[in-house]
């Protein structure tokens, strides 16, 4: 019933098999090594230096990186010293004493003497200057993440390759997010 | 009284402290008089994740309805819409990530690197198009790769390329290949990813010089078909060995071929091979002797391009951070002492010894040295073997489609004028 086969159909048919062999075998090599779940880009608080390569390096313009509040460790300082420049001039809120380039930190009188502090990411655009400030005189509540809701989950992070401090990581999607307070060195 | 009360509040003070770890609370919480509630931080969910299940349902859906369109139904428009719903879908919907092409470095990167965990989405938008490949040709490059299909759509008036440049060309996607899966391997760099000419087109943003090179390729594109995959393309070159072995493969022409060349002028592509004439058809003493010489050139050939890749081990790891940083404070020792390098500062706060950075780089290095061997060695072996391809000789009576070439665009199929019961058609087109 079937053709004889011939010589080169032979060689093609074993070519053939062995290259999707080959195939499966790669597959299931690192089948070992697969999982169903997700993986996505995030920040580790502790390892981030507040380099500002967040702000220019990422694909999006503004960038996925946006500050975000720890509410839990701030200390509601009316001096906060995310939201002033260190040099300030005079005690005030005139914007040539404000960090933030982009005036996206929002600044509320709770009552005396605390002021509340809330990051506007629309107008964030992940430089963290406020990081640095905060980290260096407060509590260090304020923090850069990767928002992934903008994030566009590129295969390799454009910031993770530049990242000084080798902050960037993937991370299970379970836990897409590292908020200092609930995420820690020694904390899982 | 008192002390236990003391004790309790620093029990509670210490749990309290735990959970933040190194922090320093520099400035204690405030306990607010009025009704103030402290916010909670808010964490955006990810963008669906049930998605990448969809993408590659999408994919094999796509794929499957290019082989049937092929197949069955032989229309050059099925094959078109299709792909103007992957550039869509694929293209702009899911902006481009993750794709096949670049889906051969995150498989890399578990084979050999560490701590890194492939997701299932990702194996199988790598494994997927290949054994599509070997069942019925390249039809991932047809209708499924938004790469592919977005300078499909810009073809204007292509021109033929002489076969000895397509032939040297098509060198460089095994090269390009072999480089990318050492620095993937290696958890150096996804240079596919970072030279990706087309992302940015999806993305309608990107870098500089990646819009540039987009636009470049499709300029280029306007003239000669799909310069990226037959060119560049590093999974094309796999998925081009898939389609060589593959079972069933595009015909031009639905029953017997009347060799009247409009194939041959309707591929933009340059991928169809055209009869033998009787006297090139015999081999020769010289040929045979070629081959010979050919066969016995591969091994020399794979052992000379893994010893020039391995002997270049320091260039090519120098563009690993680690490797970079270290080459710097070692040629520069000035710039640990001024302020204004990144890199170098956070190296210096990191308060970690030269030595050991030294002692990393040297690592990352001798990663190369090793996986250069391997990498020169394939690219040895691909020229040895596109050189022996050189003299062996094939006898074709027919106009056929070059089965590595071929991308199954069905634009042939459209332009045949023979009729599938096997007589001829007046007009067609």
């Amino acid at each position: 019933m079937s053709k004889p086969l011939n010589r080169r159909d032979f060689l093609k048919n074993l070519l053939r098999y062995s290259a999707g062999l080959t195939v499966l075998g790669v597959a299931g090599a690192s089948l070992a090594k697969t999982q169903t779940k997700t993986w996505v880009w995030q920040i580790d608080p502790f390892k981030c230096t507040s380099c500002g390569r967040c702000a220019t390096e990422c694909v999006l313009t503004p960038s996925a990186v946006k500050c975000v509040h720890a509410y839990a460790l701030c200390g509601y300082c009316d001096l906060c010293g995310g939201y002033l420049k260190p040099d300030h001039l005079e005690r005030n809120t005139a914007a040539e004493n404000m960090l933030c380039p982009t005036a996206a930190i929002e600044r509320k009188f709770i009552e005396a003497p605390y002021y509340a502090y809330h990051i506007n990411e629309d107008l964030c655009i992940g430089c963290a200057k406020c990081v640095a400030g905060c980290t260096s005189f407060g509590n260090g509540s304020l923090h850069l993440q990767i928002n992934h809701h903008l994030c566009s989950n590129c295969n390799e992070c454009a910031i993770a390759r530049v990242c000084p401090s080798d902050a960037i990581s993937r991370v299970s999607v379970d836990e897409a997010y590292r908020i200092k307070g609930s995420f820690g060195p020694t904390q899982k | 009284m008192i002390g236990m009360k003391h004790i309790l509040l620093f029990l509670i003070l210490l749990v309290s402290f735990q959970g933040m770890d190194a922090q320093v609370q520099r400035f204690p919480k405030p306990e607010f008089q009025t009704a103030y509630k402290v916010p909670t931080t808010v964490e955006p969910a990810p963008t669906s994740l049930l998605m990448e299940y969809v993408d590659v349902l999408v994919l094999v859906v796509v794929m499957s309805l290019t082989a049937w369109f092929i197949f069955k139904k032989r229309s050059r428009k099925g094959i078109l819409w299709l792909s103007v719903f992957s550039l869509a879908y694929f293209g702009f919907y899911r902006e481009g990530c993750i794709c096949s092409v670049g889906s051969v470095q995150n498989v890399s990167l578990a084979l050999f690197g560490e701590g890194y965990t492939l997701p299932l989405t990702v194996l199988l938008f790598f494994a997927l198009p290949l054994l599509f490949s070997l069942a019925v040709g390249r039809v991932f490059c047809a209708a499924a790769c938004p790469l592919g299909v977005v300078q499909d759509l810009v073809i204007v008036k292509p021109i033929k390329v002489a076969p000895w440049v397509q032939k040297s060309l098509g060198l460089f996607p095994y090269v390009y290949l072999a480089l990318a899966v050492l620095y993937a391997a290696t958890g150096t760099d996804f240079m596919i990813c970072r030279y990706d000419p087309f992302v940015g087109i999806f993305r309608l943003g990107a870098g500089f010089n990646m819009i540039v090179l987009g636009i470049c390729l499709l300029v280029i594109g306007m003239f000669v078909a799909r310069p990226y995959c037959r060119f560049i393309c590093p999974y094309g070159a796999l998925l081009r060995v898939g389609s060589h072995l593959s079972k069933n493969h595009l015909s031009i022409t639905p029953s017997n071929c009347i060799n009247c060349k409009l194939c041959k002028n309707a591929c933009p592509f340059d991928a169809i091979d055209f009869p033998v004439e009787e006297k090139e058809n015999k081999a020769t003493r010289t040929d045979f002797r070629k081959f010979m010489l050919y066969l016995v050139l591969i091994p020399i050939l794979m052992a000379a391009g893994g010893w020039m890749m391995s002997a270049s081990h320091r260039l090519l790891a120098s563009v690993h951070q680690d490797v970079a940083l270290s080459e710097i404070i070692s040629k520069h020792p000035e710039v640990l002492l001024q302020k204004g390098n990144v890199d170098v500062d956070t190296f210096l706060a990191s308060g970690m010894s030269l030595e050991t950075l030294n002692k990393k780089a040297e690592v990352v290095r001798e990663k190369f040295r090793v996986g250069g061997w391997y990498a020169g060695a394939f690219i040895g072996l691909v020229l040895g073997l596109m050189l022996l391809n050189e003299v062996v000789f094939r006898k074709r009576e027919i106009h056929t489609a070059n089965r590595s070439n071929c991308i199954s665009c069905g634009r042939c199929m459209d332009f045949c004028p023979v009729e599938p019961t096997g007589g001829k058609k007046g007009k067609k087109k």
